[in-house]
């Protein structure tokens, strides 16, 4: 347990990614199992104790400490099981001497714990722990760690601890429980790889390159949209089926009608979108997907108002054989009889755009008004599913980002490198009434000459500091390239961009000459 | 009624009989000063009463002529008599030269601790228990999630960390009076015997503790030594210039802050400190509490920090308490 709470301590201050896999890469190599595997779930957030809540946590310490001072301590600290860690009361010489757990007798106490002998559980284990260690506890067991690393980190750690391939990782990850002895035991060569028949496991997806040449010949390359949604996959093997998201997450419980409707013994890769109203039933903005996204279960009123579809653009496998290795006409081809077969209210075949040349193909790309389009696919047609971005085989073609003119409002310390530059730009348009509101942040899009200018300019125009945020004059124009704009509850201009970043400085201009909130509001796909 | 001859004001504690004032935030005819931070020590006042190192600080930042007639410097156990009110000066172990202020008029001693801390410091004298009737304590960590470590195990986690990435300087935020001194003393204490490196702004003050006999070892100024001579090494700053322009001649430092906030892993985050270190110079929970059991008064006075907290275990224990809402505390970003 003292070897995890210090990898907990380390990775929540740690910044810098590479850092971050060093370290977890370090602990992953020098612990042995099941700890590491134990640890490993608990990065991965693949842990529920069902018995233990923050409620349970909350009702313990009222039994130990002072109501009024854990109320004080939750207000100023701001987070429940750091208020709890910090306040535990110092376990009497007594108990001191009592071993601490190692991990993973922590984590099958936690498991068997019941909701009535919760609260007795916990303090057993909180006492003999100092105040790190009761921190890492009651992030394992509240789930949550919110220490910046995701899945996918977690997965390049252990790839690059063994030094094995990390879409290797990927495949095997979902096949294996915690705490992934095989896993382990593969990645030591101590045993071979796990065998995954019958098993929904992840395939690493094939990935596009951004189209850099003048154009390519239709004739080697098919051409099909670019859909604004969500990539994913979706396996059915055995009795199970799955969804995944880009990350190798998977997040079937919040499309469960999707997992519901798929049947067949097969792996497809598509996009998973919702039906707007607005669009007649068809693909709606990515403003409208983000309503289903991030959440554990889902409600009704959900699933009616946001259905999902996935529009299904690949078939890696079918009925237990691999088609990764076949030809993208040989796969497109499958594809199309397969899909043809699946129920038409969750699926839908992606179309090949048809287009006679690729000045004709230039001219569908600028003319499509489609809220769903995000640009133009282009596939090699000979070539094979492989996993992430090779050269030449996968394009993609983005629609020419949008364009506003944005006055400079608040600038934030960047991280790392970054430290003590000023890198985060909020910027703003002008309202009917002429005040400035904020509509985007960006933090990339400028070179590092660009950088240093305003940074010093930010120093230089400070007019109000807040922490590591800095207000400046509103006198500097920025023009911000965006790829949509939505219409937003969370911001006070009503509107949300779509990954804006800086394009260009525009010294010359006037901030009064900025675009207007009416102005971004006319682009709101 | 207890401490009648007291006045709470926002800026200050006003002293009646007397009239003078303890630490005013504000400019006035006669200030007793308990020790040389901005928040307790202001320039502008006509007289001031301190300790003569806290004169010799107030001389350094604040153009304090030390020297002049009309200031006066007490050595702890000493002090004067004004308008029937015998003061005196007490270690409090803040920062070199802080004080305590005892006061004894018509058979009641009210004390004010001004800042102060319990545990070692090689840089000023340990804090001295003087019995009262009226306690004014200080309450910067008065919550109980503030327990502070031994100061010898985050001085070792400092070492740990210079050692564990050579090609990389660890910058320490250090308040400039005090903090500074102290993680300076204690790595020396620790066997750290490498040259230390320091902003500009370190300068005079360390030069003030080493007059006043606090050996700091081999102190070099950053802006004279080239950046890879400090590979592998400890840099002390303010905390202001952690995330500033003057960074950058660093080796890609790993960034520290010695601060008793840096218990709160969501404040060190929010600060983007890397390497937080739980140094205070204030007393934690435990200290604080221990310290009002131990003066045993019959009433305990808070002023600025977590009043609530303390006020509330003060009711716990059946004592009785009050807080006194002073302003120009600067607790968030200030020294602690």
């Amino acid at each position: 347990m003292k070897r995890f709470a210090a990898l907990i301590d380390r990775l929540i201050y740690t910044r810098s990614r590479n850092t971050k896999l060093a370290l977890i890469a370090d602990y992953l190599r020098h612990t042995p199992d099941p700890d590491r595997g134990w640890a490993l779930a608990a990065l991965t957030e693949a842990f529920d104790f069902p018995a233990i809540k923050a409620g349970t946590v909350r009702a313990l310490l009222a039994s130990r400490v002072d109501g009024e001072l854990f109320r004080l301590s939750r207000h100023f600290v701001g987070d429940t099981a750091e208020t709890a860690a910090l306040l535990w009361p110092e376990p009497a010489s007594g108990s001191a001497g009592r071993p601490v757990l190692g991990l993973s007798e922590t984590v099958e106490t936690l498991a068997a714990a019941t909701r009535s002998d919760a609260p007795v559980v916990l303090a057993s284990l909180l006492d003999r722990l100092d105040a790190d260690g009761r921190y890492a506890l009651l992030k394992l067991a509240l789930g949550g760690m919110r220490i910046g690393v995701s899945a996918r980190l977690a997965k390049q750690a252990f790839a690059q601890a063994f030094d094995v391939p990390v879409d290797d990782v990927e495949e095997l990850w979902h096949a294996i429980p915690p705490p992934y002895g095989p896993l382990f035991a593969w990645g030591e060569r101590r045993a071979p790889r796990p065998d995954l028949a019958d098993v929904a496991y992840f395939r690493p997806f094939m990935l596009a390159h951004p189209l850099d040449a003048e154009s390519v010949d239709l004739a080697d390359y098919a051409a099909e949209w670019k859909w604004d949604g969500i990539r994913v996959q979706i396996v059915r093997s055995g009795d199970r089926t799955r969804l995944y998201s880009r990350g190798g997450e998977e997040i079937g419980a919040a499309f469960p009608e999707l997992v519901a409707a798929f049947g067949r013994h097969a792996v497809i890769d598509g996009e998973l979108l919702v039906r707007g109203d607005t669009q007649g039933g068809d693909a709606a903005s990515f403003n409208a997907l983000q309503q289903r996204l991030g959440r554990k279960a889902v409600s009704k009123k959900m699933l009616a108002e946001y259905p999902a579809f996935v529009r299904v653009y690949d078939l890696l496998d079918l009925d237990g054989r691999d088609l990764r290795g076949l030809a993208w006409t040989e796969r497109r081809r499958l594809l199309e009889a397969f899909a043809a077969n699946l129920p038409a209210s969750h699926f839908d075949l992606s179309p090949l755009i048809a287009a006679s040349d690729f000045d004709a193909l230039a001219a569908l790309r600028a003319g499509a008004r489609d809220a769903a389009i995000e640009g133009v696919m282009l596939k090699r047609r000979d070539a094979p599913y492989v996993a992430g971005r090779r050269a030449g085989l996968w394009y993609k073609w983005k629609r020419d980002p949008l364009i506003a003119d944005c006055v400079l409002m608040y600038a934030q310390r960047g991280n790392g490198r970054r430290a003590s530059f000023y890198s985060d730009y909020t910027f703003g348009c002008w309202n009917d009434a002429g005040e400035l509101l904020p509509v985007g942040k960006a933090y990339s899009g400028f070179t590092d000459e660009d950088l240093k200018w305003l940074d010093k300019y930010v120093r230089d125009h400070t007019t109000d500091r807040f922490g590591p945020v800095r207000e400046v004059e509103k006198t500097l124009v920025l023009e911000v390239a965006f790829d949509s704009v939505h219409a937003s509850k969370r911001h006070k201009s009503g509107l949300a961009m779509r990954f804006p970043r800086i394009s260009r400085i525009r010294r010359d201009k006037p901030a009064e000459e900025a675009d207007r909130i009416a102005t971004l509001r006319s682009m709101v796909t | 009624m207890t401490g009648h001859w007291l006045e709470p004001h926002p800026h200050g504690l006003y002293v009646r009989p007397a009239d003078l004032w303890i630490d005013p935030a504000r400019p006035v005819d006669r200030a007793v000063v308990t020790h040389g931070h901005a928040d307790h020590a202001r320039s502008g006042h006509g007289a001031v009463f301190a300790t003569p190192e806290t004169l010799a600080i107030m001389a350094l930042r604040y153009g304090v002529d030390a020297e002049a007639s009309h200031n006066a410097a007490f050595a702890y156990g000493e002090g004067f008599e004004r308008g029937g009110v015998r003061f005196s000066f007490h270690p409090a172990g803040h920062v070199l030269g802080s004080a305590q202020i005892a006061m004894e008029h018509g058979g009641e001693r009210v004390v004010v601790t001004g800042d102060y801390k319990r545990r070692h410091d090689p840089t000023c004298a340990p804090f001295e228990v003087v019995p009262c009737d009226i306690f004014i304590t200080e309450a910067t960590f008065g919550l109980p999630v503030f327990r502070h470590p031994a100061t010898g195990d985050e001085i070792a986690k400092l070492i740990a960390a210079v050692r564990a990435e050579p090609d990389r300087s660890v910058l320490v935020g250090a308040y400039a009076l005090g903090k500074a001194q102290r993680v300076i003393a204690e790595l020396r204490a620790a066997g750290w015997d490498a040259p230390i490196y320091i902003h500009g702004a370190l300068e005079r003050m360390c030069a003030l503790y080493r007059d006043h006999g606090i050996d700091l070892g081999d102190l070099r100024l950053v802006a004279d030594t080239a950046r890879d001579a400090m590979a592998g090494q400890i840099v002390v700053a303010p905390p202001s210039a952690l995330g500033d322009r003057w960074s950058r001649r660093l080796p890609d430092p790993v960034t520290a802050m010695a601060s008793g906030w840096m218990r709160v892993r969501q404040r060190a985050r929010a600060r983007m400190v890397e390497l937080p270190l739980i140094i205070s110079d204030h007393a934690d929970w435990d200290e604080l509490t221990a310290t009002i059991a131990e003066v045993n008064p019959r009433e305990s006075w808070i002023t600025h920090g977590s009043e609530d907290g303390l006020l509330r275990w003060c009711e716990l224990h059946q004592r009785k308490a009050r807080a006194l809402h002073l302003v120009g505390r600067d607790q968030e970003e200030g020294e602690a």
